[in-house]
């Protein structure tokens, strides 16, 4: 059914991957920068918590991005097969997420959080066989 | 120091693995009730919100988010979003049982990897310890 150019499917693909990747990298850091969920409940109620994390602009920008990332899916897959766009924009989130934590975020990324990260990202591609 | 979970920041984690895969499997079975939408007939969209399979996905997956949240606030990411990929299993797993569908040796395959994954990643600490800054630090006599 992929109704574009190979470079047109590569590059929205890409897109939704990136977006998606901007989005988790936003949300995780605002998150860290608010700090634990479950003691900010504890002080100040659900509605405290609810409050520190919509306050966060950090995290708004995130949750925008995760929108832009689901439209440019839907638009994807409306062009472009979705056997490939699903398990392909999945993987490079994956692998994505892995190196934006990493410079970003600054966490520890081990061996043995790459191995994860190779083995679900094959997982995933598998999955969509 | 490394970084293990209590139990109920196990649950949490249990939590963000189930709730995104059955929400969205209560979504897929709701949305097959109410049938096709197309651009001029997004009318069907309010009537879908009255399906109660559409209403318990979508409180499902909000109850995701929630929880997905909680655990970004004391665990990494790259420690998380492996628990999300373990919902693709859940998925494949209600899709053979429930609806009795057809599971490929490519998609038990897919499972078992996502599985290996998550336990390689369960394993390690949760959380990166960083240094603190330079004015936390003891001054050195």
């Amino acid at each position: 059914m992929t109704l574009v150019s190979a470079a047109e499917t590569w590059a929205t693909i890409s897109t939704v991957a990136l977006t998606a990747v901007a989005g988790d990298i936003l949300t995780a850091g605002a998150m860290r920068r608010i700090g634990d969920l479950d003691l900010i409940r504890a002080k100040s109620g659900l509605i405290g918590a609810i409050k520190a994390v919509i306050g966060s602009p950090m995290f708004l920008f995130g949750v925008c991005s995760m929108a832009v990332s689901f439209f440019t899916l839907l638009f994807t897959l409306s062009v472009v097969d979705v056997s490939l766009a699903a398990p392909a924009s999945a993987a490079m989130t994956y692998i994505g997420n892995a190196f934006a934590a990493k410079f970003f975020l600054h966490e520890n990324v081990d061996r043995r959080r790459w191995i994860s990260a190779a083995f679900v990202t094959a997982g995933v591609m598998l999955l969509a066989k | 120091m490394k970084h293990t979970l209590t139990f109920n920041r196990y649950l949490i984690l249990l939590a963000v693995m189930l709730t995104a895969s059955v929400g969205d499997t209560l979504l897929s079975h709701g949305m097959s009730q109410v049938g096709p939408v197309s651009v001029h007939h997004l009318g069907l969209l309010l009537i879908a919100m009255r399906n109660p399979w559409v209403i318990a996905g979508i409180t499902l997956l909000i109850g995701f988010f929630a929880s997905y949240l909680t655990a970004l606030s004391w665990a990494d990411l790259t420690f998380v979003l492996p628990s999300t990929a373990f919902g693709y299993v859940v998925v494949a797993l209600l899709a053979k049982f429930w609806q009795h569908e057809t599971i490929s040796l490519y998609r038990w395959l897919g499972i078992l990897l996502i599985v290996c994954g998550v336990g390689f990643v369960a394993n390690g600490p949760s959380l990166t310890e960083h240094a603190p800054a330079q004015s936390d630090q003891p001054e050195q006599a």
